[in-house]
């Protein structure tokens, strides 16, 4: 029987295993999580008490749904949690599993991958008390702390509202919800957004939520600045009108919408294509998620969808791969997955211009502001470099001359960023500043990655 | 379509074209450096940086040390210092066999000056607790020395152009032709450069310039895999290498570490490929730790490797055109081009203005593959079992 693995035990990989499983394989289910649930699913760590049916409120049920579905299946496959895939070599993926380095032969590749924050630096960004969006859900829901007492939240993104609900539901002080895409441009993306009005309706009832509690929420604002004397305790910015305002906190969370880990798809033979939409590069999947022979896509690592989507996507993908095993059409449900995943990422598609990502403002940051935080390279570093006689170009060159995506986390974070400066500067289409190139390993691993015996 | 006309015109714009063109137009002849893609992007941006004199193939010696001088006076010639820094270089012996093994290198580069120390255990222990206890004896070249090469090429370069050579990048050569004693050089851009002489510094794309001449040589394209952790603490001053090539590593002061691992991969100078097979990462990352105990908790970040020329005999191609005069080749530097660049391409130029050099070239010659050359020890030793090319 063909060795099929999927990576990535988010609802796209546990939606796809199911299905699997459903029709008589045995899949194997890798996820570098010590749970199930991926990322919007995520659970608290074991021992840890935390009320998740307050956090996840209107998602509860979704929630208890999927790790009650995960807890069914789990007996049945081959499920490895704790298994970070660091590199992809032909039919062979690379492992790191408990300080151990493996490898593990396959047929088929379902990536469900996810997605992580996009990020837009600021004066003071770097400041202890600043984290993504993720960072400050995965502090609550997998350690049950908040990342202040008084958050602020800052950047364009549904889950700007979403995190501060959850934030606010347990306990913790919002100092300000604000966004940098005007309220006009919301109600321009309106219709692409009634692609599907339950998703949009929850939306506005976390903003409705926040307004009632009295928290600010703001549209169309500039970011000045983070403040603070070797901690965060002010976001200041200026809203609409042109005010600047201050916003005590002692924490901040940063979000410009999701990016996909494009990482393993890419060493894995995905192409990847430049999307004027998102600004992001994405991997060219056919609609079922067919990337290359026997690689597949799913979930937020495809195309940004949501957990919807994403569940959606990974069934589809199973399907994919059982049609094309057993060289038979696709089953026919997959029309109806079909439809509904194309409906779900248009919606997306329609958040992208509802939560823009705020290409002038990134082309306008001040020089001094740190875009690499990893290797602690400035914007101004990048103009500097870019401006010299024979200076560099394209974003891998920028690289190479600055530092800047170099470190720890290989430009995952500065990257979308880096990739606006870049064409800012030449006056080029985004696509043309490049694309920093995916490498083994996708994440750091440690010199002392003991050798396993042969697989 | 665009004529350019030069003294000089340079294929290829790594170190050595780049070196090249500096020390030509220094003495105002008019350089056209043709890259095809940009400046000191291929192996020279993506090497190790080891500037190292230890080791060594005794006939380069006196090349090597030449070279050594200028990067000594980098600051002085190009305005910049591409973090040049002479840290030393330490040769480790695990047993007996590779003890010889450095105190035969050390008795060959004393020979030609340099200084060594001959290192025991104690002494290892004294200046460098943190190395594994198992190494048996070491010798340590405090002239040896490290730059970033990322840096290096488009800043020499920049400096040539600030002199007056003229570079054009994205732009491949794709036909020489000679009528007389003039070159014209045509390009996939529909450039064209007509020049009385030209230099072949195509790096490992070299062969099929020298064929449009009647000329080649049995070149490969390699690249030893590269790898660089996450910042640790600074500790590590000389670059070190293990003489059986297994780990060959340094620090920057950044606190970053560097790493570099024998066997080398098959390159693919036509899809601008140097793959790093993950194997190799681990089995590098083993042998720094076995090393440099110390480093164990060290997560590595990030690999890469580049695309070399290597040559059966592991020594370059430097001097004149066994059969078009006007023509130097300067190629497949087998892996140590970056610490000789500066000096062959100051040589280059001697034997363009000067009608030679007084530093001995000879062993370089194009002309050595007439007869089937020897195949060097290192072949075995050094690379993914692969058969040299004849
Ligand atoms: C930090 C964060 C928080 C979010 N919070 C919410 C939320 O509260 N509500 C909401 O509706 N949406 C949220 N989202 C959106 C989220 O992307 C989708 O809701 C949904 O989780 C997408 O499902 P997925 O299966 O595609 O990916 P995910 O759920 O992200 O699952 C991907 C899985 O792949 C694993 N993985 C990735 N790379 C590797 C590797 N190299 N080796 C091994 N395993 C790997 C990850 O550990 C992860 O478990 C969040 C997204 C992020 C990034
Ligand atoms: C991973 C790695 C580590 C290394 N470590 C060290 C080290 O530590 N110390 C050391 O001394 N050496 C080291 N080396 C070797 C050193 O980098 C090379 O010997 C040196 O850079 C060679 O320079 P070059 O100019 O000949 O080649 P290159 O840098 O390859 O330059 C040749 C240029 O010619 C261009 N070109 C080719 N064909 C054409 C054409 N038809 N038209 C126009 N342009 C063309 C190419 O695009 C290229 O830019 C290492 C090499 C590698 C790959």
């Amino acid at each position: 029987m063909a060795e099929i693995v999927i990576v990535g035990a988010g609802p796209a990989g546990i939606s796809a295993a199911e299905l699997l499983q459903a029709h008589g394989y045995h899949p194997i289910l890798l996820d570098e999580g010590r749970q199930a649930g991926g990322q919007g699913y995520r659970c608290p760590s074991p021992g840890l008490e935390l009320d998740m049916a307050a956090l996840m409120g209107s998602e509860a049920g979704k929630y208890a749904g999927l790790h009650a579905r995960f807890a069914a299946l789990r007996p049945h496959i081959d499920y490895r949690p704790g298994s970070l895939v660091w590199g992809i070599e032909d039919k062979l993926l690379h492992i790191v599993q408990a300080g151990v380095a493996r490898t593990l032969r396959f047929d088929v590749l379902i990536l469900a991958t996810g997605a992580m924050d996009r990020i837009v630096p600021l004066p003071g960004w770097t400041l202890p008390g600043v984290y993504t969006l993720g960072g400050a859900q995965v502090a609550l829901k997998d350690q049950g702390c908040f990342i202040g007492r008084r958050v602020a939240f800052l950047g364009s993104s549904p889950l700007l509202a979403l995190a501060a609900s959850q934030y606010r539901r347990l306990g913790a002080e919002i100092a300000v919800i604000a966004d940098t895409t005007p309220f006009a441009r919301k109600l321009a993306a309106l219709p692409g957004l009634l692609n599907s009005p339950r998703s949009l309706l929850r939306g506005l009832a976390y903003l409705g939520d926040a307004m009632r509690a009295g928290v600010p929420v703001l549209h169309g604002v500039r970011p000045v600045a983070v403040e603070g004397d070797g901690h965060v305790e002010a976001l200041v910015l200026r809203d609409a009108q042109g005010r600047e305002r201050r916003f005590a906190c002692d924490a901040v969370a940063l979000g410009y919408g999701l990016k996909p880990e494009t990482q393993l798809a890419e060493l894995a033979g995905a192409q990847l294509l430049y999307d004027e939409r998102f600004r992001l590069w994405l991997p060219k999947t056919d609609i079922d998620g067919r990337a290359a022979p026997g690689l597949y896509l799913a979930g937020d690592g495809a195309t940004i969808g949501g957990a919807d989507a994403a569940e959606a996507s990974g069934a589809l993908a199973a399907h994919a791969v059982l049609a094309d095993l057993r060289q038979s059409r696709p089953a026919a449900e997959a029309g109806g997955l079909r439809r509904r995943v194309t409906r779900l990422r248009a919606f997306q598609a329609g958040l992208a211009r509802a939560f823009a990502w705020p290409v002038a403002q990134i082309r306008a940051l001040p020089d001094d502001v740190p875009l690499c935080r990893c290797e602690n390279v400035s914007v101004g570093e990048i103009r500097l470099a870019m401006a010299q006689e024979l200076g560099p170009v394209e974003v891998n060159r920028v690289k190479a001359m600055t530092r800047c995506g170099m470190g720890r986390c290989q430009g995952r974070v500065c990257g979308p960023a880096l990739q606006e400066i870049v064409a800012g500067e030449r006056a080029i289409a985004g696509a043309d500043a490049g694309r920093l190139r995916a490498q083994a390993p996708v994440k750091p691993i440690a010199l002392a990655t003991a050798a396993a015996d042969a697989p | 379509m665009t004529r350019l006309s030069a003294d000089v015109a340079i294929i290829g714009g790594g170190l050595i074209g780049a070196w090249s063109a500096y020390f030509l137009a220094k003495r105002n002849q008019r350089v056209v450096l043709i890259e095809k893609g940009v400046v000191g992007a291929q192996s020279s941006g993506t090497n190790f940086g080891n500037l190292r004199l230890q080791g060594r193939f005794p006939g380069q010696y006196p090349l090597s040390l030449r070279s050594q001088a200028l990067w000594e006076e980098i600051e002085e010639l190009i305005g910049e210092r591409c973090e040049f820094e002479q840290t030393g270089h330490l040769y480790l012996a695990f047993d007996g066999t590779e003890h010889e093994k450095i105190e035969a290198y050390a008795a060959v580069s004393e020979s030609h000056g340099l200084a060594i120390e001959h290192l025991g255990p104690t002494e290892l222990r004294r200046r460098w607790p943190w190395l594994s206890h198992r190494v048996v004896g070491a010798t340590f070249s405090a002239r040896d020395a490290t730059a970033n090469p990322r840096l290096v090429t488009p800043a020499v370069a920049r400096a040539a152009k600030s002199l007056g050579a003229t570079m054009v990048e994205n732009c491949r050569v794709t036909e020489i032709r000679q009528a007389g004693s003039a070159f014209t050089l045509r390009t996939d851009t529909g450039i064209e450069v007509g020049a009385g002489y030209v230099i072949n510094a195509a790096g490992a794309w070299a062969v099929a310039i020298a064929e449009q001449f009647g000329e080649s040589a049995p070149l490969f394209p390699a690249g030893p895999p590269q790898f660089v952790t996450e910042p640790f603490p600074y500790l590590i001053e000389p670059s070190i290498q293990a003489v059986d090539g297994s780990v060959i590593f340094r620090q920057i002061p950044r606190g970053n570490v560097i790493l570099a691992g024998y066997p080398r991969t098959a390159a693919d100078p036509a899809a601008n490929r140097a793959p790093v097979p993950p194997g190799k990462t681990l089995s590098a990352m083993r042998a720094l730790a076995r090393v440099a105990p110390t480093l164990a908790s060290c997560h590595v970040i990030r690999v890469w490797s580049g695309i070399e020329g290597y040559l059966p005999d592991m020594i370059p191609v430097i001097g004149p055109s066994g059969t078009t005069p006007g023509l130097f080749h300067a190629f497949g530097f087998c892996g140590h081009g970056f610490q000789i660049g500066p000096g062959v391409g100051l040589c280059l130029s001697e034997m363009i203005l000067d009608g030679g050099t007084a530093t001995p070239l000879d062993p370089f010659s194009i002309g050595r593959f007439a007869q089937p050359v020897e195949v060097s020890a290192k072949f075995s030793a050094e690379f993914d079992t692969m058969e040299p090319p004849r």
